[in-house]
């Protein structure tokens, strides 16, 4: 079954054409999507500011981790769930945007990162936790989570704006 | 002038009008507005955060405040600004959407509120601080932040 078939087999489905035709349920998803984005986002872009060597230069970064980043994973997973939603409410419309595929693209790279992160710097995190400046790969990850984040934000702020754009 | 002669001055002044008839300036303002939020609700949450007694716990409010004055600074000039073109843009709406005084009035209420009460707790030492005191501070600058951000969506629906 190609991606496109499946798009179009779950936009037929009740639930789906449900979630598309709703009042206010759809709204009241897209408005938890934008809200959990100060949770998710706020707390990521704290996170990947300390990496880079720019905020809360006093704290460790281990610290900070272990304080911050359950509320950054609680956010996304609010936003993987909301996000999903929105998906299944307009399937096909979304697999058509250029957008939307940036940013899934984007998505897959934000996660490569943290997991390149865990595999290479974050190993040896106990010789530069207090270092108000991370090593050089540390502060890559830091800068490349800034940028995919913001991109990640951007690209998903211009799905409504395909018409426009490319039609 | 009334407030309606001024919002519908902001609308239809011809740098608006201008802005307006592009279709990507709308937008790449609204994506600056929501970079700024993110940024901002960092800020924000991680010294709510402390005072609630969640987040970060060995740091004082008042070095964690300190630490994040430049980012909250920063994002909320650039709230402002871009919040200021995306009203200008549709001026004569926003001036009936309830929602949109509902957005400036928490916003303003939650500015005095941090710069004032906020602040003044947070810089206080915290052996004289109750703790109910602190959640209190932190759980009405959460909530009056949340007001803001809802009704900031709210104005987008159809």
């Amino acid at each position: 079954m190609s991606l496109l078939s499946f798009c179009e087999w779950l936009a037929a489905t009740p639930g789906s054409i449900a979630l598309h035709e709703s009042h206010y349920l759809y709204l009241i998803v897209l408005t938890v999507h934008v809200m959990t984005l100060c949770v998710f986002a706020g707390t990521a872009v704290l996170l990947n500011l300390r990496l880079v060597g720019v905020t809360m230069l006093r704290v460790p970064v281990s610290e900070l981790m272990a304080r911050l980043l359950p509320w950054t994973v609680a956010g996304f997973a609010v936003m993987v769930i909301s996000g999903s939603l929105l998906f299944y409410a307009a399937p096909l419309d979304k697999y058509g945007n250029l957008f939307f595929r940036t940013k899934m693209g984007l998505l897959v790279l934000a996660g490569l990162n943290v997991w390149a992160f865990y595999k290479t710097a974050y190993r040896s995190v106990v010789e530069w936790d207090s270092d108000p400046v991370p090593p050089g790969g540390a502060r890559v990850a830091g800068c490349a989570g800034l940028i995919l984040l913001a991109a990640i934000i951007a690209a998903g702020r211009m799905i409504p704006y395909q018409t426009y754009w490319f039609e | 002038m009334s407030l309606l002669d001024l919002f519908q001055w902001f609308e239809y002044s011809s740098l608006l009008v201008e802005m307006r008839s592009s279709p990507w300036l709308f937008p790449i303002i609204a994506t600056i507005h929501l970079l700024g939020l993110a940024v901002i609700g960092g800020a924000v949450l991680i010294v709510d955060l402390r005072l609630l007694g969640l987040g970060l716990s060995r740091q004082s409010p008042a070095q964690l405040a300190r630490d994040v004055e430049p980012l909250l600074r920063g994002s909320l000039v650039v709230m402002l600004a871009t919040g200021l073109l995306l009203l200008m843009c549709f001026a004569t709406k926003y001036y009936y959407l309830t929602a949109f005084w509902v957005k400036l009035a928490s916003l303003c209420l939650v500015l005095i509120f941090m710069f004032t009460i906020r602040r003044r707790l947070i810089m206080t030492s915290e052996m004289k601080v109750s703790a109910i005191r602190s959640r209190l501070v932190g759980l009405v600058s959460l909530s009056l932040w949340v007001s803001v951000v809802l009704a900031g969506r709210l104005i987008g629906f159809p």
